[in-house]
């Protein structure tokens, strides 16, 4: 559904109408077009266009001495080998950095695609694409893991950990199987997701007031209530920005650390 | 007649609910780990690293929260 459209429809026309679902779901983006051609698609090609082709011109010729966009690119993966990987996975962390790095990038940019004008979509808000993701993380830890600790291990270290009184073990175990091989995944992707949706939902919110008590009804005592929306959306989208910066960096921590866990299993 | 009657979206207060624990426990996270840092400044970046791995782990409950509802109706 297309903005005007959501505007006009409003409950009628008399009455303010919060948006709801209805701004996730898109048609195929002409007539004709295979369902499956709509808008988070087109976005998410876009995404990955933008981070192969920024780290093309960063490292398709590197230099000893880096000049222009290799500074920046330079700068994107020390942070995720110093943040991210060295901490969780420890001395064979930087085996990981190609992959860290390009999910941390792609997870970042796709987020980002929810402030930039015209396109203001957050694609990680519908659930398929972290679902994605996550599972790709989920199916590498339990390889790693019982390529690392054997089958047996795997599940010894995770149920019974050493170092505890016995009769604590009963209420344990189940809780760790639990939490690692069916919450985790979830977790994991519905935190990304979950984020983006209410972000997502709220600028579009106040973004909608403003537009109802500013253009659509402008009235006295409404145009107090539409320059707070306005306000709020310019406050809400600095906010957000942080936000999907802040999940980027937490989704590949996490995979970080869940492969680390793989990898270690002591710690 | 019902002495106190709910109406509108249930699953709005069921969010409210939800957003209780994790609401505490975040405080708690951010809390410790400030008192953590001004005590140990050289460590800040380890501190910071567990912070928000803590932080991302309580936060989900919370989200988990406010998406049952749309899941639901």
């Amino acid at each position: 559904m297309s903005a005007p459209h959501i505007l006009a429809s409003p409950g009628g026309g008399g009455e303010f109408q919060a948006p709801g679902l209805e701004i996730f779901q898109f048609s195929p983006l002409w007539h004709g077009a295979p369902s499956w051609l709509t808008k988070p698609v087109l976005i998410s090609a876009l995404t990955v266009i933008i981070v192969c082709a920024f780290f093309w011109a960063a490292y398709n010729k590197p230099k000893l001495v880096p000049r222009g966009v290799q500074n920046v690119g330079e700068v994107g993966y020390l942070f995720v080998r110093d943040q991210i990987a060295r901490p969780m996975i420890g001395k064979d962390g930087d085996r990981w950095m190609p992959f860290l790095v390009s999910t941390f990038f792609f997870i970042l940019i796709m987020n980002w695609m929810g402030v930039i004008p015209i396109l203001y979509l957050p694609i990680a808000s519908h659930i398929a694409f972290p679902i994605v993701l996550a599972a790709v993380v989920y199916v590498m830890m339990i390889f790693l893991s019982i390529k690392h600790q054997g089958l047996v291990g795997y599940f010894k270290n995770m149920m019974f950990p050493p170092g505890l009184p016995k009769p604590l073990y009963i209420i344990l175990a189940p809780i760790e199987l639990l939490s690692n091989i069916i919450l985790r995944p979830f977790t994991h992707s519905v935190r990304l997701f979950a984020n983006m949706f209410a972000g997502h939902l709220l600028l579009a919110f106040f973004a909608t007031v403003a537009y109802w008590f500013l253009i659509e009804k402008l009235t006295g005592l409404g145009a107090g209530v539409g320059v707070v929306g306005f306000l709020m959306t310019i406050v809400m989208t600095a906010f957000e920005m942080f936000v999907q910066a802040l999940q980027a960096f937490i989704f590949t921590l996490l995979a970080a650390s869940y492969i680390g866990g793989a990898l270690h299993p002591e710690h | 007649m019902f002495l106190a009657e709910v109406s509108g979206n249930v699953g709005s207060i069921a969010y409210g609910l939800a957003a209780i624990g994790p609401g505490i426990g975040v405080g708690i996270i951010f809390g410790q780990g400030v008192q953590a840092i001004a005590r140990q400044p050289e460590l800040t970046n380890v501190i910071r690293q567990n912070m928000l791995l803590g932080f991302a782990l309580t936060e989900a409950l919370a989200l988990i929260g406010f998406v049952v509802p749309f899941v639901h109706s």
